[in-house]
C-alpha cells in the first residue's frame, strides 16, 4: 500500500492532493488525464449516465468517477485492461445506434463522439446495428433536432432546466425507444424553445445544432439582381477566429470583412452602429422613465431569448420590457429605409444578412412585427459557425486576408455599441449615454468596472447627475426568472435589469464555435471586447456622429413617432401549451347556443386561484340545474395576466373576478336571453 | 337532477375536471407527488389526456416536457384512450414458459388487435402485456380489469371476451 498524505488521493501511482474537488473526475483530469465524458459538465447537475468516466478505486471496484467524491487514501486507476475495454463497448453500443453519415453532419470535425471514438482507437463495431431512422425535427428557425444523432447524454435536458428554467426538451419513453423530446412529443418550433441554442452548444454530436442558412445566402450572393447587405454583431468577431485555429479571443474584425467582400456581400456594416442606435433610443426611454416616475424597472429587450421567455411566463411585467427592436432589428429597418432610395433599388431587391452568434436572432428576424410591406427588415441570419463554413468553403484562409474596413455610415461605431456583446455591456453603454445626457459632459473614464464581471446576478448602485440608480444585470434565464419573481414579490427593487440569456451574454451564444473549454473561450472574447472598445476613439454612443445625421436626417428626435416607426416594437404574451380549450361541463341543449363561460386556467390566473372558480362554477351550474344552458371551459390565455383571474361570460370579460361577480354576470346574462327571446 | 344522475355512469367531464383539482389538492400540488398524481388522474379519465398533462404540469409548475416525460417512461400510463376492459397478460417468466404467448396471439386474433394497435375501435377492450404479476403460482396469468384469473388457457380467455361482450350487448 503507498504512503499518503491525509487529504491526497492516489491516481494511477500518482499522488495527487485533494483542494476542495467535488468529484473523482475533477482529481483525474487535475492529475493530467484527460477521461472522456459525454455527459459531465461542470455546470451542470451530475448525472452519471455516460460510464464513461469510469474509474477502480480500490476496494470499492468499477466507479463512475463524476459521481464519486474524493476521499483521502482513495487508490485509484483510470487505464486497467477492464476499464478500457468497458468504455470500448459504451462506444460500440452508441455507435451501433447511431446515424454514422459522418461526412455528412453539421457537426463533422467538432463532434465528441467521433473524437472519442478516434481517441479509444475503436476501429469495428461488434453489435448489429437496430437502427431505427426517426425523423428530423425541422420545425424551429433557430435549431434542428435529429435524434438519430442522440447518444443521450442529457446535456441538453440539464441546461434547459437547470440553467434556463424553460425545461422544453425532456427524456421521454424508455430502453431502447428513451428520446430526448419536447412536450407531448410535438415538435421543437411549437413548444416552449425560447430558441437560446444553448442545448446545442452543449451537445456532444449533432442531435441538436443550430438551423442553417447558408444556401439561401449563397443563392441571395449569386443573384445578380440583388444588393446583399451584412451586419455583423459584436461578439462575432472575437470568436470567429477559433474556428481557424487562433487564439482565443483574437479580435479578426478586419479580416472577417475582407472575406465577406471577397465572398459576394455588397456592403458591410456593423451591428455596434445599431447598438448605438438602441443605446441612446434606450437610454432615452429609461431617463423618460425614471424622471416621470414611470413604469420601473425598465427590461432591456435586446436579447430575443429573454424576450420569448419573458411573453411566455411574465406576460403581467411585458409593460416593463423596452419597446426599443433589437440592433439587428434597427439595422434591418435603417438598412430597408435608407439603402432602396438611395441606390436606386426596390425594397425587394436589398437582402439583409445578419451575422449572429446567436440562434434566437434566426426567430427574431422571423417574427411578423418585423415584417414591413409584405417583406423581412432583416431576410437571413447567419450564426458565427456558418460564416466561417461559408469562409472556408470559399476556400479563404481567414488569418491570411489583408484585413478591410466596414462600409459607411452604418459600420461607422463607438465602443459603448461593441460592448454590447458582454453581459453588462448594454447597462454600461447606457449609462456612459445617460451621464452625457443628465450631467451635460460625457464621462472622462467611461468603464465602469463594477458592472462587469461573470457572476450571473450583478446588482449596483449608482449615481448619475445626482440620480440615484439600481442597477441590475443578469445572464441566464433560470437566474432572470429569479430576479422577476423577487421583483413581483417586492424584494427587489431596481431602476433598470439587462438580462441576456447566455452565459456571459452575446460572446457566450449557441451561434459561437464550440467545444469543451467553452469557460476559457468566453472570458477570452470578453476580455477581447473591452479592449476593441479601449482602442476606439469614441466610447459613448452620443459621440457617434453618423448615428446624429440618422436622427438629423430621418428620425427627428430620440422617441419620436419616426424612432418609434422604424425601431420600436410590441410585445405580446406567448400561450406555453397547445390553444385548445378544455370543455369541462358540455351544454345539453338543442336550439339556440349555450352561454360559454370560459375561465382561465393559464399560470397567472391559476395562481390567483381561477381554479376555485371553476369549480365553485360547475358546483353552482350543477345545483341550478342551468346544465343545458351553460358551458364551462377552461381556456388557457386571455393575456391580461395582470388582471387575473380572468373569466369571459359570453362576450364580457369579468377581470380580478370572484366567484360570485361570475355568478352574477351568468344570471344577467341568462335573464337577458329570456327577456330577448321572449321579446323577439 | 335526473339527467346528472344518468350521466353518473360516463363521468361527465366536469366532473372529471373537479376530480382532477381535488387530485392536485389532495397532493398540495406537490411536484414529487407527480406519480401518484398521474396515477389518481388515470383513474379517473382511464387514459392521461394531453390537455389534463398540461393543466398538471400548470398545477405543479413543472415543464410539461418532464410530465410527459414521466407519463411515457411507465408503462402502466397510457396516453390514448383505454377500453373498458383492459385485459392484461402476464408474459414474465414463469408465464412465458407456460406459454402465455398462445394466449396473447389467440386474444388479438380474436379481437382483431396487434401489438401496434391494441384497443379495439368500440372501446371495449384493451390488451397489454406486463412483465411480471407476481402470481407465478397461477401461471400463466390474465388479469381482466381487477380480476386476476389463473392457469388460464386461449380457449378460457377467448370464452372470457364471449362473456364480456355478451354482457356489454344485453345492457
Amino acid at each position: 500500500m503507498i504512503k499518503t498524505k491525509s487529504a491526497a488521493v492516489v491516481i494511477d501511482g500518482r499522488t495527487v492532493s485533494i483542494e476542495g474537488e467535488k468529484n473523482l473526475l475533477e482529481m483525474v483530469r487535475k492529475a493530467g488525464i484527460d477521461l472522456p465524458t459525454f455527459c459531465y459538465h461542470s455546470d451542470l447537475s451530475v448525472y452519471g449516465a455516460c460510464r464513461l468516466c469510469l474509474v477502480e478505486v480500490e476496494g470499492r471496484g468499477i466507479l463512475s468517477s463524476c459521481s464519486t467524491p474524493p476521499e483521502p487514501g482513495q487508490i485509484i486507476h483510470t487505464n486497467t485492461e477492464e476499464l478500457r475495454e468497458i468504455r470500448k463497448i459504451s462506444i460500440e453500443l452508441i455507435l451501433a445506434n447511431h446515424d454514422r453519415e459522418c461526412t455528412s453532419c453539421v457537426r463533422s470535425g467538432s463532434c465528441q463522439l467521433q473524437d472519442i471514438a478516434r481517441r479509444l482507437g475503436i476501429t469495428k463495431i461488434r453489435y448489429r446495428s437496430i437502427h431505427q431512422p426517426k425523423p428530423v425535427d425541422v420545425s424551429s428557425p433557430s435549431l434542428i433536432r435529429d435524434p438519430n444523432k442522440c447518444v443521450l447524454c442529457g446535456d441538453c435536458v440539464r441546461f434547459c432546466d437547470e440553467i434556463q428554467s424553460v425545461g422544453a426538451i425532456d427524456f421521454a419513453y424508455r430502453g431502447h425507444e428513451a428520446a430526448v423530446v419536447p412536450a407531448f412529443g410535438r415538435d421543437l418550433g411549437a413548444g416552449e424553445c425560447v430558441n437560446c441554442g444553448q442545448c446545442a452548444a452543449v451537445c456532444p454530436t449533432g442531435a441538436l445544432a443550430p438551423a442553417s442558412e447558408i444556401e439561401v445566402v449563397w443563392k441571395a450572393i449569386h443573384d445578380p439582381n440583388t444588393v446583399v447587405v451584412a451586419q455583423i454583431a459584436p461578439a462575432v468577431r472575437v470568436a470567429i477566429g477559433e474556428q481557424f485555429g487562433s487564439e482565443y479571443g483574437l479580435n479578426t474584425t478586419g479580416q472577417v470583412v475582407a472575406a465577406m467582400k471577397r465572398m459576394g456581400f455588397d456592403i458591410v456594416y456593423d451591428t455596434s452602429f445599431t447598438a448605438d442606435l438602441t443605446v441612446i433610443e434606450e437610454a432615452n426611454e429609461f431617463i423618460a422613465r425614471k424622471t416621470n416616475g414611470e413604469r420601473l424597472p425598465l427590461f432591456t429587450s435586446c436579447c430575443p431569448g429573454w424576450v420569448k421567455f419573458a411573453e411566455q411566463y411574465f406576460p403581467q411585467l411585458l409593460g416593463n420590457l423596452s419597446s426599443c427592436r433589437s440592433p439587428q432589428q434597427m439595422m434591418g429597418a435603417m438598412v430597408k429605409h435608407t439603402l432602396p432610395a438611395q441606390l436606386g433599388r426596390e425594397r425587394k431587391d436589398v437582402v439583409m444578412v445578419s451575422i449572429m452568434p446567436c440562434t434566437a436572432k434566426k426567430f427574431e428576424a422571423r417574427r411578423p412585427e418585423f415584417r414591413t410591406a409584405g417583406t423581412p427588415d432583416v431576410d437571413f441570419v447567419l450564426t458565427t459557425q456558418e460564416l466561417a463554413r461559408m469562409i472556408e468553403e470559399s476556400g479563404l484562409t481567414l488569418n491570411k486576408l489583408n484585413p478591410a474596413s466596414f462600409d459607411m455610415p452604418m459600420g461607422f461605431k463607438t465602443g459603448a455599441g461593441v460592448i454590447f456583446g458582454n453581459s453588462g455591456g448594454v447597462t454600461e453603454a447606457v449609462l456612459r449615454y445617460a451621464v452625457g445626457k443628465i450631467t451635460g459632459q460625457n464621462p472622462v473614464d467611461p468603464e465602469f468596472e463594477e458592472i462587469r464581471g461573470e457572476q450571473s446576478l450583478r446588482v449596483i448602485r449608482t449615481e448619475v447627475g445626482g440620480l440615484e440608480l439600481k442597477l441590475a444585470i443578469v445572464h441566464g434565464l433560470g437566474k432572470a426568472r429569479e430576479v422577476m419573481n423577487q421583483i413581483i414579490d417586492g424584494s427587489l427593487v431596481v431602476d433598470l435589469v439587462e438580462v441576456m440569456a447566455c452565459p456571459g451574454g452575446c460572446i457566450g451564444g449557441a451561434g459561437q464555435p464550440v467545444g469543451r473549454d467553452i469557460a476559457a473561450r468566453r472570458k477570452a472574447r470578453t476580455e477581447s471586447l473591452y479592449n476593441t472598445d479601449r482602442l476606439l476613439d469614441l466610447h459613448c454612443s452620443q459621440e457617434n456622429h453618423f448615428v446624429n445625421e440618422c436622427y438629423q436626417k430621418y428620425l427627428g428626435e430620440p422617441g419620436s413617432r419616426e424612432s418609434h416607426r422604424l425601431l420600436h416594437t410590441h410585445y405580446h404574451h406567448r400561450r406555453r401549451a397547445g390553444s385548445e380549450e378544455i370543455i369541462l361541463a358540455k351544454a345539453r341543449q338543442s336550439g339556440e347556443g349555450p352561454l360559454t363561460v370560459r375561465v382561465c386556467a393559464g399560470t397567472g390566473c391559476f395562481l390567483r386561484n381561477s381554479q376555485a372558480i371553476i369549480q365553485g362554477l360547475m358546483k353552482h351550474v350543477e345545483a341550478s340545474d342551468l346544465g343545458d344552458k351553460v358551458q364551462v371551459q377552461a381556456s388557457f390565455c386571455f393575456e391580461m395576466c395582470g388582471e387575473g383571474p380572468n373569466v369571459a361570460v359570453g362576450d364580457t370579460i369579468i377581470n380580478q373576478a370572484t366567484l360570485e361577480k361570475v355568478i352574477n354576470a351568468v344570471h344577467a346574462e341568462l335573464a337577458q336571453e329570456t327577456t330577448g327571446s321572449e321579446a323577439s | 337532477m335526473t339527467t346528472f344522475e344518468q350521466d353518473t355512469m360516463q363521468p361527465t367531464p366536469a366532473r372529471q375536471f373537479e376530480k382532477v383539482c381535488a387530485i392536485l389538492e389532495q397532493n398540495e400540488n406537490k411536484p414529487q407527488r407527480l406519480i401518484p398524481i398521474l396515477q389518481a388522474v388515470q383513474e379517473e379519465y382511464r387514459y392521461l389526456p394531453e390537455d389534463v398533462l398540461a393543466f398538471v404540469a400548470t398545477g405543479l409548475d413543472v415543464p410539461p416536457a418532464r410530465v410527459y416525460g414521466v407519463a411515457t417512461f411507465y408503462s402502466h400510463f397510457a396516453l390514448e384512450p383505454k377500453g373498458k376492459y383492459c385485459i392484461r397478460l402476464c408474459d414474465g417468466t414463469a408465464c412465458h414458459v407456460k406459454r402465455s404467448i398462445p394466449i396473447l396471439e389467440a386474444v388479438y386474433r380474436r379481437l382483431g388487435l396487434s401489438s401496434k394497435r391494441n384497443t379495439t375501435a368500440d372501446m371495449l377492450f384493451t390488451v397489454e402485456t406486463v412483465a411480471c404479476l407476481g402470481a407465478c403460482g397461477l401461471a400463466p396469468v390474465v388479469v381482466i380489469n381487477e380480476d386476476v384469473h389463473g392457469q388460464v388457457t386461449p380457449e378460457a380467455v377467448v370464452k372470457m371476451i364471449d362473456e364480456i361482450e355478451e354482457r356489454e350487448k344485453a345492457s
